[in-house]
């Protein structure tokens, strides 16, 4: 059992870190609770341990609660990725991330089908989704939804169409699927109907490639090997990024790995950005002298140019 | 090529960018305006977030407007005097005007206000300049045609406080300069514009200053107010992002001389007709948006706070 040992205190390290951080960034006011935003979908879920953050497993904790048949779980992810820091540098035009790994078992492969889902998520930053309206002839923003945090990027890859392989339950505890991902606040809304708000929102960042459903996209060999290729934007934001791999039978989740993925700027993008924030009337002072130095510059050029 | 934008934190081609400063560039070397109101809808429609859009714009304009001015300081078009009368007004109008910002930031209305301010005041100069160059075309083809008077005595000139603005050949009260200084000031901050497009008809028509002076005075008055206004964007808001404002200036820096070069060999007349069209085209495509049903009606805006 000695490897498994160290499988556990391997996640132990990747997770505590991890969960620390997280907390520490949390979008949330203290006594603001979020909710899902789509509550509706499936289901009451299996109490979720730690649901006010939806960092699944909480610390100390690599498995799953026991499954519903109440076996213990005899299938386990290994997993690995291709690289676990992205550098955003001046040129920086996306990357891409591979993520392989293998099924580890004690026992002969069950009969039902094996599925895996890979999702990568950036850290939720809280955002505000306007709709026009006509007022007086002309359109402008009129109402609005608060979502509390919503992930700047997220990707979800699967060996198959997700409704066919996750049941909605397990979805919504281990908020997988895109709608899950995003949450909102419980208070008051101005609208009646925050689901064409949420909807839009996810149909945008869509169209801007922020937010990615690759339903086959998880190659999975011989029930055992498996990897998935996921393109990072160019629009990439900084932050601590997690990716997860859940393990699925019968719509279950048998197994989850996690890992972060450290998404930062170097060089010359984090010296700007660094100054911008901790020295701004520098940074401020630095950007008048670049234009004043350029507009002389030009200046005196061309007139040596029309004079020469 | 793409280049990575530290603060707007996007991914754009750096080749766009320079050839959007540089169409702007030309056109503020072909008709002596900044070229601001060009460039915060250009920055707007490829994606830049619009607090970083106005407050980089502003950066870009200080550029230009200080390589405009130095020329003008060569040919002794400035009046001094006049400009700081108009930069104390300016000052208070462009603080005032990044309050506003962000008020309207957090109701979630700056576009629609920043884009009814060029709905507007576009409308306005454009029709105003049209009329007036088409005015002295037909009046350059029939000379028996009625003039105007050239210098006419309005309720500006009964105002108190008279200062001499010698390089103007004036003398009148500093109220209208300072409140001409003011609204530009606002205008600047809110719209990312360095308000020369309202700023030279203001003096013309509304402060009666030579022609000659006009454009130098501007554009000193400019440069410290578009300056002051980056200063303020970049303190409170952290919105200035520098890398994309060297690269519009690298083409606007082209692009003005380019546009010198080239307005030397048009008529004084054509240039502004061209101008009044340009500014009323964007007029149009900008009120064509505000009443058009939106292909989009929703949008995302970030929260912070």
């Amino acid at each position: 059992m000695r490897p498994l040992a160290l499988a556990l205190a391997l996640a132990l390290a990747v997770l505590v870190p991890l969960t620390a951080t997280a907390q520490e960034a949390g979008p949330e006011a203290p006594g603001e609770a979020p909710q899902p935003l789509a509550p509706e979908t499936g289901p009451a879920a299996p109490p979720a341990p730690g649901a006010d953050f939806p960092l699944y497993p909480f610390p100390g904790e690599r498995r799953p609660p026991a499954p519903v048949n109440g076996a213990a779980p005899t299938e386990q992810v290994v997993a690995g990725l291709s690289r676990d820091a992205v550098a955003i540098t001046a040129t920086f035009d996306g990357s891409e991330i591979l993520i392989y790994g293998a099924v580890r078992r004690e026992s002969p492969i069950p009969a039902d089908p094996l599925d895996i889902i890979v999702t990568i998520e950036a850290p939720s930053q809280p955002l505000t989704v306007w709709r026009k309206e006509r007022r007086l002839g002309i359109w402008v923003n009129a109402e609005r939804v608060e979502v509390g945090a919503a992930p700047s990027f997220y990707a979800v890859a699967t060996t198959r169409p997700l409704d066919e392989i996750l049941a909605p339950d397990w979805d919504s505890r281990f908020r997988i699927s895109l709608p899950q991902a995003l949450r909102a606040f419980a208070g008051a809304h101005e609208v009646d109907d925050t689901l064409p708000f949420t909807e839009a929102l996810i149909r945008l960042r869509e169209e801007a490639g922020r937010y990615r459903l690759d339903e086959g996209g998880v190659v999975l060999a011989e029930d055992t090997l498996f990897r998935a290729d996921i393109r990072l934007p160019a629009t990439l934001v900084e932050g601590a990024y997690k990716a997860r791999i859940f393990l699925l039978r019968g719509g279950q989740v048998v197994d989850v790995h996690q890992a972060p993925i450290d998404v930062h700027k170097v060089g010359l993008e984090r010296w700007l950005y660094r100054l911008a924030f901790d020295q701004p009337l520098l940074y401020g002072l630095m950007s008048l002298a670049v234009a004043a130095l350029a507009g002389w510059g030009a200046s005196a050029a061309f007139r040596r140019l029309s004079q020469g | 090529m793409q280049i990575y934008l530290p603060i707007a934190e996007a991914s754009v081609n750096a080749f766009v960018l320079i050839g959007l400063g540089g169409v702007v560039g030309l056109m503020s070397g072909l008709f002596g305006v900044g070229g601001g109101f060009l460039i915060t809808p250009l920055l707007f429609f490829i994606g830049i977030p619009p607090a970083i859009a106005v407050a980089t714009g502003a950066n870009q304009v200080v550029a230009s407007s200080v390589s405009g001015v130095l020329a003008h300081m060569k040919r002794r078009t400035v009046d001094f005097r006049m400009g700081g009368v108009l930069l104390a007004g300016g000052l208070v109008g462009s603080a005032l005007g990044v309050l506003v910002f962000n008020i309207l930031q957090g109701l979630g209305q700056v576009e629609l206000v920043v884009q009814l301010c060029y709905v507007v005041f576009l409308g306005l100069i454009g029709t105003m300049m049209l009329q007036e160059s088409l005015r002295t075309i037909y009046r350059s083809r029939n000379p028996a045609a009625p003039r105007r008077r050239l210098h006419q005595h309005m309720w500006v000139h009964r105002l108190p406080l008279k200062l001499k603005f010698r390089a103007s050949g004036l003398y009148i009260s500093v109220i209208p300069p300072l409140l001409v200084g003011v609204a530009v000031g606002v205008l600047a901050a809110i719209m990312g514009v360095g308000g020369g497009f309202i700023m030279v008809p203001a003096m013309i028509y509304l402060l009666g200053m030579p022609t000659k002076v006009v454009v130098g005075t501007s554009l000193f008055q400019i440069t410290f107010v578009t300056a002051f206004t980056t200063l303020m964007h970049a303190i409170s808001y952290n919105t200035v992002d520098l890398m994309l404002a060297v690269l519009l200036i690298i083409g606007g820096v082209v692009g003005a001389q380019v546009g010198t070069t080239l307005g030397a060999r048009l008529r004084a007349e054509q240039l502004r007709i061209l101008l009044a069209l340009l500014v009323l085209s964007v007029c149009g495509k900008l009120a064509l948006d505000l009443f058009l049903p939106p292909d989009e009606l929703y949008s995302i805006a970030a929260r912070t706070g």
